[in-house]
């Protein structure tokens, strides 16, 4: 079928600026994923999967100009043990990386790929993708996987002692980032990844991550303090009989954010839990979007989102469990909310259940509210002043999605960088 | 310590009077009480002394240590001494009990220039204060109030009681919802508590809790005003001829 002109215009002015990557035995996956987005399209605001997010600004030729930021903060992450992985503006910068060896793991460059032929990562890259565009399309993401101009393929063999931390640098206001990791963690083996930084002006990022039998991964990233960079990020994961995945996102400021995360429980007594937190003020719009497929026996997903905004920031959340035949004993549970510090701010929410097996428990919710007024009286009736009330009872919202990050250094991290977000308002 | 001349309060939203004209001096080191029936304004006394939304003071006049405390935020009332134990604690999701009250006792004590506790100071005093009201380490750690029977959300009150050392300490209807044990517990929180330098105004329907927290002085109020004031043999009376008895003797 024939796209809308106006979509097809749009396709092609993006694909215009755009150039296939010199890619030997990606080559064909690239080309695949590049008839994917000929097919489809690129988003554009008809579509109901934007209805909430305009997706103008992600699909236009050029990045639209993204000051740099000049933090005032220490970098995020930097206090404890991990291997440092560095990008600018989307390029992988050797210099200021740790050595990429390390026990229990190796790392390679997507462009590597190839002529070490890493027959797993070949397997994987745009695998997940393409997966993941059936029911729902995301064009972005298949954009991604043809034009992707960096990234790394990570296989995780053991324990590894500590994180693998990717700092994403923004240095030039104009950056237009596309990168692609793929991530295996084989049978047994176990990771923690962090992700920091805005990345560049216009950040396009996919990870493929496939989770073996009884491996676990955690990932906790922050996208930056940068106010008017743009990012569209999507997650597929696939997870393996009593694997764990467990994912954790701070965006604090950004002009505009996508967020969508795409997760299969493929084998037997998995477990997936996929948390946000938030922190908007003003110009910011902010979207998760996550698709669990549950399609095993006993599985468990949990889905937790809290976004703060003020101002007129905008929030939105589409959320959806899909459990299908046969899928029985699933435990599924999906909360959004938000807390709107003035009458300005906007959330906008979609929770969905599409359920095809008899035997499961599967719970959704979602509130938009401002802050309990009763709890702030009983905080200031004990003399605890106005502004420090407020932000008690903010961090005290925001605590369910935080709760979700296994580390309690690495949460307490998090939690510093919500603290002084505040601090800096009142 | 706590002078209350003549105080009309009026609700905000509605065109309704709650107290008509309410006079009551409450000295250092005194325990006064106050009984009353439903409605008669008791609760909202306590509220609007310690500065909550909603009520609109249209006569009169409240001063704590000669500081005129109505025109204060409810930070700046709890800093200058006043603390009220709520008939019903609130419950805050996400923020631990023991984080609350460090940051209440150095909110106040950074608010009257003093130095703050260090965090091991505070341990060493909170556990010892927990003990004798039979507050566990795991009621420390959890969320404020959350989860808490109704006796523990009591005992959680006189807990921050102890901790803020204030001047003056409403308890509004401590007594509900306690049992006997847990009534006896908190009355001897409370009494352990009483001091030269502090003044107590304990609101509550039934005399049974005047049993444990021995008044000096006993006030009747019904339809916003104190109508009957006397030692503790008037908290009997009420407890054997019930309001109406009093209110019809008065009127």
């Amino acid at each position: 079928m024939a796209l809308p002109e106006v979509k097809q215009s749009a396709t092609e002015a993006r694909l215009s600026a755009l150039s296939l990557p010199e890619s030997g035995c990606l080559k064909s996956a690239r080309e695949a994923a590049l008839s994917r987005v000929q097919t489809m399209g690129l988003p554009s605001r008809r579509d109901e999967y934007w209805k909430y997010t305009k997706p103008d600004t992600l699909v236009q030729a050029s990045a639209p100009k993204a000051a740099v930021f000049d933090a005032d903060e220490a970098p995020m992450f930097s206090a404890f043990e991990r291997l440092n992985i560095v990008f600018v503006d989307g390029v992988f910068d050797a210099e200021a990386s740790d050595d990429l060896s390390l026990e229990g793991v190796t790392i390679d460059r997507i462009e590597d790929i190839c002529c070490k032929d890493i027959h797993w990562a070949k397997d994987l890259y745009g695998v997940l993708e393409a997966r993941g565009q059936t029911p729902v399309e995301r064009p972005l993401a298949a954009l991604n996987t043809a034009f992707a101009s960096d990234g790394v393929a990570i296989r995780v063999t053991g324990k590894v002692s500590k994180p693998i931390n990717f700092t994403y640098v923004h240095s030039d206001e104009n950056s237009d980032a596309i990168l692609h990791h793929v991530i295996r963690v084989e049978t047994g083996a176990e990771v923690t990844i962090l992700e920091n930084g805005p990345a560049a002006s216009r950040f396009n990022k996919c990870m493929e991550i496939d989770v073996a039998d009884g491996g676990k991964l955690h990932l906790v990233r922050a996208q930056g303090r940068d106010h008017e960079r743009r990012a569209a990020t999507h997650l597929f994961a696939r997870l393996g009989n009593e694997s764990v995945f467990k994912s954790f996102t701070l965006t604090v400021n950004g002009v505009l954010t996508r967020n969508e995360a795409v997760i299969e429980l493929t084998g037997d007594d998995a477990v997936a839990h996929i948390a946000g937190a938030c922190v908007g003020d003003g110009d910011f719009h902010h979207d998760d979007t996550v698709f669990i497929t549950h399609d095993a026996v006993n599985c468990e997903s949990r889905q937790v989102f809290k976004k703060v905004l003020r101002n007129g920031a905008t929030g939105v959340f589409q959320g959806k469990i899909l459990v299908k035949e046969g899928a029985q004993k699933t435990d599924g549970y999906q909360i959004s909310q938000s807390l709107l510090l003035d009458e300005d701010s906007q959330f906008l929410a979609k929770p969905e259940l599409e359920i095809y097996a008899d035997d499961v428990a599967c719970s959704h919710g979602s509130t938009s509210g401002a802050i309990d007024e009763e709890g702030l009286f009983y905080l200031r009736s004990r003399g605890v002043p106005h502004a420090e009330a407020t932000d008690l009872m903010t961090l005290a919202f925001l605590a369910e999605a935080v709760d979700e990050i296994e580390d309690a250094d690495i949460a307490a991290d998090i939690v510093s960088r919500l603290e002084g977000w505040l601090a800096r308002r009142r | 310590m706590l002078e209350i001349k003549n105080l009309h309060v009026k609700l905000e939203d509605e065109d309704k009077q709650i107290l008509n004209g309410v006079d009551l001096t409450v000295e250092a080191g005194k325990v006064h009480a106050i009984m009353g029936p439903n409605g008669s304004g008791k609760s909202t006394l306590s509220y609007v002394l310690s500065g909550r939304d909603g009520y609109e003071v249209t006569e009169g006049s409240a001063e704590l240590e000669g500081e005129d405390i109505l025109e204060m935020e409810p930070e700046e009332r709890a800093a200058a001494g006043m603390f009220l134990a709520f008939q019903y604690p609130v419950e805050i999701p996400g923020v631990g009990n023991m984080t609350f009250l460090r940051t209440a006792v150095n909110a106040q004590r950074k608010a009257r220039g003093e130095e703050e506790l260090s965090a091991s100071d505070f341990l060493k005093i909170i556990r010892a204060k927990a003990k004798t009201l039979k507050i566990d380490a795991d009621m420390l750690k959890r969320p404020v109030n959350v989860g808490f029977s109704g006796g523990e959300k009591k005992r959680n009150e006189i807990l921050q009681m102890a901790m803020l050392e204030p001047k003056l300490c409403i308890l509004d209807e401590t007594d509900s919802g306690l049992d006997v044990d847990a009534m006896k517990l908190v009355a001897e929180g409370v009494n352990a508590l009483r001091d030269e330098g502090r003044g107590f105004l304990v609101i509550t329907h039934y005399q049974r809790l005047l049993d444990h927290i021995k008044p000096d002085v006993v006030h009747i109020l019904a339809n916003g005003r104190i109508v009957k004031t006397g030692g503790p043999e008037l908290a009997l009376e009420v407890e054997n001829n019930g309001y109406a008895g009093i209110l019809a003797e008065e009127a």
